[in-house]
C-alpha cells in the first residue's frame, strides 16, 4: 500500500524533475537510445524487408533468422557485447537493435507481400520499373503493416532500453537499477511508471500514423470519405470485377 | 505487324497454356482471339508486351523479336486493357488513367487534361474522374481501364475482355467507339473475348482457339461463317442447330428476314 503512495510522492517531488538525474533528462536520454536503435534497425530491416517482400526471395531464411534473433535474451546479448566492445553506447544500442530487427523486418516484408498481386501485375503492365512498382504501389499500399512493424519494434525497444543503465549509461533504467542498489522501491516503481507512460504515448502516436497510412492505402474502405455518402454509385462494390 | 512464330508457353508449375501457336497480325487491323475459358487467350496477349515470356518460339513486332526489347519501354509503348480492370486502388481515377503518360514524362497538367478527354470518350464524366476506383461499379472500372489503355495514344492496343462487365447498351457504344478509333487512328488492336458476336462485330481477323492455344480457324468473320473449318467451329459460331441461319419471308410486300425459330431479325433492303 505504501509503495504506491510513496511512488506517487517520488513522482510528484519537484526535485526529481530537474537536473541531470531528473525525469525530463532521463526521458530524453531514453528516447535518444530508442531512436538511435530504431534508425540502426531500420537501416538493416527496411532494405532487406523491401527486397524480400518484393522478390519473395530469402523469405524462409529471414523467418528462420529472425526467429532465432527473437529467442536471444537481450540482457545476455548486452553482457556479451559489453565484454567484447567495452563500456559505452555501442553495446546497448547493438543489443537493442538485435531486438528491434525481427518485428521491423516482419512488418516491412509482410506489408509489401500483402499487396494484391493483381494490382502489382497491373502496375508492371503499365510500364512501371521494378523500383516504381515498389515505391509507388507496394510501399504505399503496404504501409499500414510497415508502420505496424515500427510500432511493435518501438514498443519493445522503449520497454527494454532500461538495460542501458545496466552498463552505466543513462535513461529511465537508471531509476530502476539505482533504486534496486539502495532498495529505494518508490524510485523503482516511479521509474517504471514513467517507462510505461512513455511506451503508451509512443504507441498512441504510432496508432494514429497507422490509421493515416491505412486511409491512404484504402481511401474507399472506411466511411470517412465525404464524397461517397452523397453519391448514388454503389460504393460497397469490391474492386474486382464479377 | 505482330507475328507469333511457333510460340509455346509452359508455366513453371507445369501447366501448358500454349502448345505451338503461329499467327500474323497485320498492322492497322483488329484481330480478335476468341475461345472458351482457359484456352490461352490472356497468355497469348501478354506475350506481346512481355508480361509473359514464351518458353518456346518468338513474338515479333515489326520484325523485331520482343525478347530483345526492354520490357519497361515496350510496355509503355503498348496500350493494355486488363481482364480485371487492374486499377491502382490508392489513386484517383484520373491519376490511374494518366499513369502511362506520367511515366512517359508528360507534365502533370497535360496528362490530366488528356486523361479527362479519354475518360469522356468512354462515357465517364469529371465527377467520376475524382473518385477512387473502389467507388465505381465493375463496369465503370472496366471503362477506366479502357481509358487508361488509350491515354498514351499507343499504336498497338491489347484488350483483354475489356467490356465483360459493361451493360449491353454501353457495350455496343464502346464497340462502335473502338471501331471508329481503329479506322480513324490506324491502331493495331488485339482483342480477347469469349463472345463470338463481339468477335464478329469487331474483328477484321478472328482467331478461334481451342484448349492449349490451338487454332481452330483463322479468318474474316464472313469467311468463317461461310466455311467453318470443322464441327467445333460450326458449333462455336452457332451454325449448328440453325442458330445463325436466316431466311426471308414476304410480309405485306416487304421482305422480312426471319431466324430459325421464326423471330424477325430485320428487313431486307433493295
Ligand atoms: N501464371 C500462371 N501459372 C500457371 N498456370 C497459368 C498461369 N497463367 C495461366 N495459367 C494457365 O494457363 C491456361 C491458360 O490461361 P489463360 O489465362 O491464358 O486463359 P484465358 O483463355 O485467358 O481464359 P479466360 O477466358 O478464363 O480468361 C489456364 O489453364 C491457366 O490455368
Ligand atoms: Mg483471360
Amino acid at each position: 500500500m505504501s509503495v504506491v503512495s510513496d511512488a506517487v510522492t517520488w513522482l510528484t517531488d519537484g526535485a526529481h524533475w530537474t537536473g541531470e538525474t531528473g525525469i525530463p533528462n532521463r526521458v530524453l536520454e531514453h528516447l535518444g537510445y530508442t531512436s538511435l536503435t530504431l534508425v540502426m534497425a531500420a537501416a538493416v530491416a527496411v532494405p532487406l524487408g523491401l527486397y524480400i517482400g518484393h522478390t519473395g526471395r530469402f523469405r524462409g531464411l529471414a523467418i528462420g533468422v529472425t526467429g532465432a534473433l527473437r529467442a536471444l535474451p537481450t540482457l545476455g546479448v548486452l553482457t556479451l557485447l559489453t565484454l567484447l566492445l567495452g563500456i559505452g553506447l555501442e553495446a546497448p544500442i547493438l543489443a537493442l537493435t538485435v531486438l528491434a530487427v525481427p518485428p521491423l523486418l516482419a512488418g516491412v516484408y509482410a506489408g509489401v507481400e500483402s499487396v494484391d498481386p493483381q494490382t502489382v501485375d497491373a502496375a508492371r503492365a503499365q510500364g512501371m520499373t521494378e523500383w516504381q512498382v515498389l515505391t509507388r504501389v507496394e510501399v504505399p499500399l503496404g504501409l499500414p503493416l510497415v508502420v505496424g512493424g515500427f510500432r511493435a519494434a518501438t514498443l519493445q525497444v522503449v520497454a527494454t532500453a532500461t538495460v542501458a543503465a545496466y552498463v552505466s549509461l543513462g535513461g529511465l533504467g537508471r531509476y530502476i537499477f539505482d533504486g534496486q542498489a539502495v532498495r529505494d522501491y518508490p524510485q523503482m516503481v516511479g521509474g517504471s511508471v514513467v517507462v510505461v507512460v512513455l511506451a503508451l504515448l509512443l504507441d498512441g502516436v504510432f496508432a494514429v500514423a497507422q490509421a493515416a497510412a491505412g486511409r491512404r492505402a484504402r481511401p474507399t474502405r472506411p466511411a470517412t470519405d465525404p464524397s461517397s455518402s452523397t453519391d448514388p454509385t454503389p460504393t460497397s462494390q469490391s474492386t474486382t470485377t464479377p | 505487324m505482330i507475328e507469333y512464330r511457333s510460340v509455346g508457353k509452359t508455366f513453371p508449375d507445369g501447366t501448358q497454356a500454349v502448345a505451338s501457336f503461329d499467327l500474323t497480325i497485320p498492322s492497322r487491323t483488329t484481330t480478335v482471339f476468341v475461345g472458351s475459358s482457359g484456352c490461352g487467350k490472356t497468355t497469348l496477349l501478354r506475350m506481346v508486351n512481355r508480361m509473359v515470356d514464351p518458353s518456346a518460339g518468338q513474338v515479333l513486332i515489326d520484325d523485331v523479336d520482343v525478347a530483345t526489347q526492354d520490357p519497361v519501354a515496350l510496355r509503355r509503348s503498348i496500350g493494355y486493357v486488363m481482364q480485371h480492370a487492374g486499377l491502382l486502388p490508392h489513386r484517383k481515377v484520373v491519376d490511374n488513367v494518366a499513369t502511362v503518360l506520367r511515366l512517359n514524362g508528360t507534365g502533370k497538367g497535360a496528362a490530366r487534361e488528356r486523361a479527362l478527354e479519354v475518360l469522356s470518350t468512354v462515357g465517364l464524366d469529371e465527377s467520376q474522374s475524382r473518385k477512387y476506383p473502389g467507388q465505381l461499379s465493375g463496369g465503370q472500372q472496366q471503362r477506366v481501364g479502357v481509358a487508361r489503355g488509350l491515354a498514351a495514344d499507343p499504336n498497338i492496343l491489347l484488350m483483354d475482355e475489356p467490356f465483360g462487365a459493361v451493360d449491353p447498351i454501353v457495350r455496343l457504344e464502346l464497340q462502335a467507339e473502338l471501331r471508329r478509333l481503329q479506322t480513324q487512328l490506324d491502331k493495331t488492336i488485339v482483342f480477347v473475348t469469349h463472345d463470338i458476336d463481339e468477335a464478329f462485330a469487331l474483328g477484321d481477323q478472328v482467331v478461334i482457339l481451342k484448349k492449349g492455344g490451338e487454332v481452330a480457324q483463322v479468318g474474316a468473320p464472313a469467311d468463317i461463317l461461310a466455311q467453318p473449318a470443322d464441327d467445333f467451329v460450326a458449333s462455336f459460331v452457332g451454325l449448328d442447330k440453325g442458330g445463325r441461319s436466316l431466311h426471308v419471308e414476304e410480309r405485306e410486300g416487304r421482305k422480312v428476314v426471319v431466324d430459325a425459330s421464326g423471330r424477325p431479325a430485320g428487313v431486307l433492303e433493295g
